[in-house]
């Protein structure tokens, strides 16, 4: 350790790409956590249905997406599909495996979350006079979105650490702006670790403003 | 003049190296991690709150940071501590207490499942404390736990891919090394996702099935 000098200086000055590189990871997995959320909602709904075209499919994509690596299929969108001649962007290929991802986990809870809901529940509400869709909106799904609300961000920072695999494919997030700037200066431990820091704060600030807002918007009463 | 060979079964032997490299690291990170995460999980079931919250912040910076930044700076640390080791080695530490962070989570919330009343009914027979813990709160609290430790098990397996960015050969990267020789990217990543998918798949089936036993 004695003969390593830190150079704090480079990574100062490239404080702002960094911050780019910031805001490229949380917008990835925000986007990703969204557009994965409403195939996530179809999945589970085909998971659950009669029919048994939709329930093949479903099932398909959510046993794949939740059992192979994250970076497998990132590959797959870069170079694999890149064999039928479509050539997708660093940015894209990451962007459509985690959507791909977080839509096979998040069926599953949205699924888990739905029936864990009592039968009771819904005729108790039909009972009352309530039609179809006062029922889903007033008594099943804010029970099941108290449940599902954990997992949900689970999985939002499950993305933002995930997105990080960028830095394999050439995607300037985060990470990988900080491998592009440490392959010009050579300061590899420095730049990681500022890195390393930013991630942690990213996660945490995610973390507490979903405290935050379940405490607002559950009162308290979250399960 | 090709510059690239097309793939052949002399291929074969390189890709059960990477197989087997990735089994290797994975049940060693997997083993490794779930007895540190045994004892961390004891320890943070018994201590106070003072203790409890120490040992929450450190695991929770490695639950905080992605893999692959702590797979290259533990690396790059190293290497600039002038001790720096192979990739396997590096990749196994690394991954362990990545594993650790995880399974003691898992560990932790199976002792506190066990019911005071009988760690106090085993007391009450003239077990001393190390009985009590050897017979009754690891057998009953680590069966309670046992789907979600299949679930951490799981997803270091799928995990342990990130090692290739140390230079790691695991089965991910000689996909890569066969891909960059032969243009083929279609079909040598279907069969590495056949084969990610053919040992997790099976896993987390039985996982759920145990699940369910158990419930009812």
């Amino acid at each position: 350790m004695d003969n390593y000098e830190f150079h704090w200086n480079v990574v100062f000055d490239a404080f702002p790409q960094l911050l780019t590189g910031a805001f490229t990871t949380v917008h990835v997995s925000v986007l990703s956590m969204l557009v994965g959320i409403i195939i996530a909602v179809l999945l589970a709904l085909g998971k659950m249905s009669e029919t048994k075209v939709f329930y093949h499919i479903a099932n398909i994509w959510i046993e794949i997406a939740r059992n192979t690596p994250a970076l497998f299929l990132i590959y797959m969108a870069y170079f694999g599909l890149g064999a039928y001649g479509i050539h997708l962007s660093p940015y894209v290929s990451v962007f459509s495996a985690l959507v791909f991802i977080n839509a096979g986990y998040l069926a599953e809870t949205f699924r888990g979350g739905f029936q864990s809901i009592p039968k009771t529940q819904y005729s108790a509400a039909k009972s009352l006079g309530m039609n179809n869709i006062k029922v889903y909106r007033y008594i099943i799904l804010p029970q099941m979105f108290r449940r599902i609300y954990h997992p949900m961000t689970n999985q939002f920072v499950w993305s933002i650490l995930m997105s990080s695999l960028g830095i394999l494919v050439g995607m300037n997030e985060l990470s990988g702006e900080t491998q592009r700037l440490q392959s010009t200066s050579f300061r590899t431990l420095e730049f990681f670790m500022v890195a390393a820091v930013m991630y942690y704060v990213i996660t945490k600030l995610v973390l507490l403003a979903a405290d935050l807002i379940a405490k607002k918007v559950f009162k308290g009463e979250i399960s | 003049m090709n510059l690239f060979t097309p793939l052949s079964w002399n291929d074969a032997g390189f890709i059960l190296t990477g197989i087997l490299n990735t089994v290797y690291i994975s049940v060693i990170a997997i083993v490794v991690g779930s007895l540190l995460g045994l004892l961390i999980g004891f320890i943070r079931a018994e201590s106070n709150k003072t203790v409890n919250v120490f040992l929450g912040a450190v695991l929770d910076v490695l639950r905080s940071v992605p893999l692959i930044i702590q797979l290259i700076l533990f690396s790059t640390f190293i290497g600039v501590m002038g001790f720096p080791l192979p990739p396997f080695v590096t990749g196994s530490i690394i991954l362990s207490l990545y594993t650790m962070a995880f399974m003691s989570e898992v560990f932790r919330s199976g002792f506190n499942s066990v019911p005071v009343s009988m760690v106090k009914a085993s007391r009450s027979l003239g077990m001393n404390y190390l009985q009590t813990v050897r017979y009754i709160r690891i057998p009953i609290g680590m069966r309670a736990v046992f789907p979600s430790w299949i679930g951490v098990a799981l997803s270091v397996i799928k995990d342990s891919a990130l090692v290739s960015v140390i230079g790691y050969m695991e089965l991910l990267r000689t996909a890569e090394q066969l891909i960059s020789r032969t243009q083929q990217p279609l079909m040598i990543l279907i069969g590495v996702g056949l084969f990610y998918f053919m040992i997790s798949y099976p896993l987390s089936r039985y996982g759920k099935y145990i699940e369910r036993k158990m419930e009812i």
